[in-house]
């Protein structure tokens, strides 16, 4: 405070210019009755009095404020004109436009990723089915080879089968007549043992029984 | 902010007003003064920052369309936090308040430049704007159950009417000290520069001693400088978010 008077008294060439008009009231003459009135308070002299013209401090010069009042319904209605017209559909229209654009883009990166994925769980889908088709194929084929294999093997088995079978029969076939045979060399040894040991012609049928009584024996 | 003229030390003289154009009427002095001039200068620049980087609509911001955009989207989300998506309609409004005080403030930090929003009718003419809206959207709004604002409930009965002259009282208050408080800031931070530059010249004067307190006190007013620009945003985002506040009262008076 001291020191602002302190400057406040330098000031007295300030008030030379107080020759202004008085009722314009902004103009030098707020230095006239300066620190003599007012003591410590050359800040804030309010004064309410009548002459408000006089008023040493500016920002309670009550005979400014029409002009300030009125100078600011201009400025400020201008200001506030052209937001309303002007600022706002242009910013706000370009800020608009850009949250569309991102949200548009997103929704079509979206859409991409989507269309992506389902690309690739129809490449897997088709790729598991072949694998799926390899698999029966190639099973197919090997029950076919085996169906196939089996039934030769069958065949096979069943000449083989059928051709031992004969041969059993025709050696069988072989022996009985083999052994027939013998029966015929037995009774007719028999026989010949017989004539050369006794001299005796025994009769066929009876050497044949003999044998065959022998043979059972 | 050192002027050359008779008053050079004088902290005050910046804030004197000049009438440059003398208008008349009807007995009223409208005089466009170097204040008005300010006003003036203050809505082109504000005009003139938000049109004309945003005039190419690029998708894509430079520069200077993002400070616009930014300048836009704070005060919108400023608005939208307090007030609600209700409260957008009073959008106009808020920005227009913010971006005049802002710029006001910023260009009352340049030498020689008048800052407006150290006069006090300025800020109480923004204050008084911000209040009538408050009430007339209020009543428009909410009819009178606008005035349910001054009878908060779960309040018990017998402290009712106490409450209720506290709140009737703070909110007719709400002016006062919305203006005041701009424009003390303005005003003691612009003395305050004002005093401490004067001390640069002053005490150089007193010889080698003089000259090196003369640098300190040089320093400080750098200091105090940078600081003001701090206010200037402040105090501007201040006004504007209580703006916010008080306008969500309007919108939404049971509390």
């Amino acid at each position: 405070m001291s020191n602002q008077l302190a400057q406040a008294d330098h000031t007295p060439a300030d008030t030379g210019a107080a020759a202004t008009t008085p009722n314009v009231g902004h103009g030098g003459a707020h230095n006239v009755e300066l620190p003599a009135a007012h003591g410590d308070q050359v800040i804030v002299p309010i004064q309410h009095g009548p002459g408000g013209a006089e008023s040493l401090f500016p920002p309670f010069d009550v005979s400014a404020f029409p002009s300030h009042l009125f100078w600011i319904a201009i400025s400020f209605g201008l200001l506030y004109f052209f937001v309303n017209r002007l600022i706002i559909p242009q910013v706000g229209g370009i800020i608009e436009d850009r949250r569309d654009r991102v949200a548009s883009d997103l929704g079509e990166a979206s859409r991409l990723t989507r269309e992506t994925n389902e690309v690739i769980a129809l490449y897997e889908k088709e790729l598991a089915d072949a694998r799926q088709k390899a698999y029966a194929i190639a099973q197919e084929r090997r029950d076919a080879l085996k169906a196939e294999q089996d039934r030769q093997q069958a065949e096979t088995e069943a000449q083989l089968a059928s051709r031992i079978g004969e041969a059993e029969a025709q050696i069988a076939k072989r022996r009985d007549a083999a052994l027939a045979d013998v029966d015929g060399i037995a009774s007719e040894a028999a026989g010949a043992i017989v004539l050369q040991l006794s001299g005796l012609t025994v009769d066929q049928a009876t050497i044949n029984a003999a044998v065959k009584r022998h043979q059972e024996a | 902010m050192a002027t050359k003229e008779g008053g050079g030390l004088d902290p005050i003289h910046q804030f004197e007003v000049k009438s440059l154009i003398d208008i008349q009427v009807g007995g009223l002095d409208l005089s466009f003064t170097n204040v008005a001039l300010f006003m003036m200068v203050t809505t082109l620049a504000v005009i003139a920052l938000m049109v004309l980087p945003t005039s190419r609509r690029a998708l894509v911001p430079g520069r200077w369309q993002n400070v616009a955009e930014m300048c836009y989207e704070f005060s919108g989300n400023m608005l939208r936090d307090s007030a609600g998506a209700a409260g957008m309609r009073f959008f106009p409004l808020v920005f227009s308040l913010f971006m005049f005080i802002l710029i006001a403030n910023m260009i009352g930090m340049f030498p020689y430049f008048y800052t407006v929003t150290s006069q006090l009718i300025i800020t109480v003419a923004f204050a008084m704007i911000v209040f009538l809206t408050v009430i007339i959207a209020g009543i428009r709004m909410h009819g009178m159950s606008f005035f349910k604002l001054f009878v908060p409930s779960g309040v018990p009965g017998y402290i009712l009417p106490l409450v209720s002259l506290i709140e009737v009282i703070s909110f007719l208050s709400r002016p006062i000290s919305h203006s005041v408080r701009l424009f003390a800031n303005m005003l003691a931070g612009h003395i305050t520069l004002k005093v401490f530059a004067a001390f640069v010249v002053s005490l150089s004067a007193l010889g080698a001693i003089g000259v090196v307190g003369a640098m300190l006190t040089l320093l400080m007013t750098i200091a105090i400088t940078a600081l003001e620009f701090l206010v200037a945003a402040l105090q501007a985002y201040v006004f504007a978010i209580l703006t916010c506040i008080y306008l969500n009262d309007a919108i939404h008076p049971h509390h």
